[in-house]
């Protein structure tokens, strides 16, 4: 048994399962040996201080970068089976940096689809910019955007792709604490209801224990800690 | 032939004319020092790239200057060869600008082979360049130095816009997008900046800027509406080869940066590494 399945309670398959996934450049190794797994409906936060490895953790699961060793299971099935365009709808990353291009909110946020040329989901778009509070924006130029209002347009790009699971990244690390509030009870909600499974990499201990129900704690790139939030969060 | 006799070759052209233009490249190198100068003041970081190109290109022209009896006296099959070898040259000297990208060097000499061959070869079958060396090789090497300034702008260009815009391709990949498609923008943006020069010379062509070949082609007693006919048809050539290779560098480097996993290669000076930890 995987050890991040000890005491979670969790009788799911889970949706995503790295087995010993490793990363070196350069000599360095960023990411080592990190064995997790993560359900559907589920938050497991990243935690770890500057350096750890967390970022790049990320990165592999969306293979925007490749593992030297190890792997990812995604539905029990090895990541490198999929296309790399399918892998990464099912298994979305929304970046620290919301990195929008210049245009609309809207086409911001139907991206996806249009890189892809495919059909936009035009009804699944107003109602995930209505959730989460920008659907006045439609036609809203992104530059006249806050970072708050910003990183929900990045969400709601990704989540246009019906993803599976999401990846966020420091999802809240440039917003004041009142966006901050409202963005991690949209997230909540959001898990929630689409039941997807979600791995969110936060600094702060605070925000991985009023989001996450469990805790992956990372050091030198390796696992230093894991358990509930609370387990972890008061070691 | 040995140095020795290229050196009593060199010799043997200095006279008065040649002392005169010796003066004259003097003054010129004055201002171009000037230049230089004034690079290093504001803090260009040019002065030793100037420099080297100045010397270099001097040397050569001179070289080329003694050679051109000889060059132009071969049999007309050896042009096609001095050619071959003017791209390799240019493949060379424009891989640099684009250094860091991957399959650089192989990308500069297919889209500079395609798009000055091409067009050379054309215009050679059509009777535009005449099937001699003396046209041949002052033509095709005007149409190559042309298309390999154009590539090395593309690449340059290309390079700056993928390092700075890493972020956006990356957020653009991760939601399941074709390479083709996130890169698109900023190679557009590339072949858009390396063919500014050459659309702002056919403008400026008769009023801005009065070529030298029709200057020469009046000078020497040629119908001056020919030369003139004829000048276009040599800036077309130098348009067409520079789009031809732009347009093939771009489409073969943005295939070259990324991983058969989809993954944006790291790109050297990319100082904002995302392999970086965290």
């Amino acid at each position: 048994m995987n050890p991040d399945t000890e005491n979670t309670g969790l009788d799911d398959a889970p949706l995503i399962e790295t087995v010993e996934l490793t990363r070196i450049v350069e000599e360095t190794t960023v990411v080592d040996s990190v064995s997790a797994v993560v359900s559907r409906g589920e938050i497991m936060a990243v935690v770890g201080p500057s350096g750890a490895g967390k970022s790049s953790f990320l990165r592999l699961l969306n293979r925007l970068d490749e593992p030297t060793s190890g792997t990812v299971y995604v539905d029990g099935e090895d990541y490198r089976q999929f296309s790399p365009r399918i892998l990464r709808q099912r298994i979305g990353l929304v970046p620290q940096k919301p990195s929008l291009v210049p245009g609309t909110v809207w086409e911001n946020a139907v991206r996806g689809p249009k890189l892809r040329g495919e059909p936009v989901p035009e009804e699944r778009t107003y109602e995930l910019l209505e959730r989460l509070d920008i659907a006045d924006y439609g036609t809203k130029s992104v530059s006249e955007l806050s970072g708050g209002e910003a990183q929900r347009v990045a969400l709601t790009r990704t989540l246009v792709n019906e993803p599976d699971a999401l990846l966020l990244d420091e999802p809240t690390s440039n917003l004041d604490a009142e966006t901050e509030s409202h963005v991690e009870k949209l997230l909540q909600e959001i898990v929630t209801d689409f039941g997807i499974a979600c791995v969110i990499v936060t600094h702060s201990p605070d925000q991985a224990r009023r989001l996450a129900n469990r805790v992956l704690s990372l050091k030198g790139g390796a696992v230093s800690d894991r358990g509930t939030s609370c387990e972890v969060l008061s070691r | 032939m040995t140095p020795e006799a290229l050196f009593a070759q060199l010799l043997a052209h200095i006279d008065a004319t040649v002392l005169k233009g010796l003066f004259q490249v003097g003054a010129a190198v004055a201002i171009a020092l000037l230049v230089v100068g004034v690079s290093r003041v504001r803090g260009l970081a040019l002065e030793r790239e100037f420099s080297i190109a100045l010397v270099r290109g001097f040397i050569q022209v001179l070289v080329m200057g003694s050679l051109i009896g000889v060059l132009l006296s071969v049999q007309y099959f050896w042009s096609w060869i001095i050619l071959v070898g003017m791209i390799g040259g240019a493949t060379w000297i424009s891989k640099n600008r684009g250094d860091g990208l991957p399959g650089v060097t192989r990308v500069s000499f297919l889209a500079i082979s395609f798009g000055a061959g091409t067009v050379i070869v054309a215009m050679t079958l059509i009777g535009a360049i005449e099937s001699t060396v003396r046209d041949l090789v002052p033509i095709g090497s005007m149409i190559i130095a042309n298309a390999m300034k154009i590539n090395s702008l593309a690449l340059d260009r290309i390079r700056g816009e993928v390092i700075s815009n890493r972020d956006e391709i990356e957020a653009g990949l991760a939601l399941g997008a074709p390479p083709s498609a996130v890169v698109t923008r900023h190679i557009q943006t590339g072949v858009r900046a390396a063919l500014i020069p050459t659309i702002d010379s056919l403008k400026s062509l008769g009023w801005v800027w009065i070529p030298g070949i029709m200057t020469g082609m009046i000078l020497s007693g040629e119908n001056p509406l020919y030369a003139g006919l004829y000048q276009f048809v040599i800036m077309a050539m130098i348009f067409a080869a520079g789009g031809l290779t732009s347009m093939s560098s771009s489409l073969l480097i943005s295939e070259h940066l990324f991983t058969d996993a989809e993954q944006l290669k790291q790109i050297k000076s990319d100082e904002s590494n995302a392999d970086a930890i965290e």
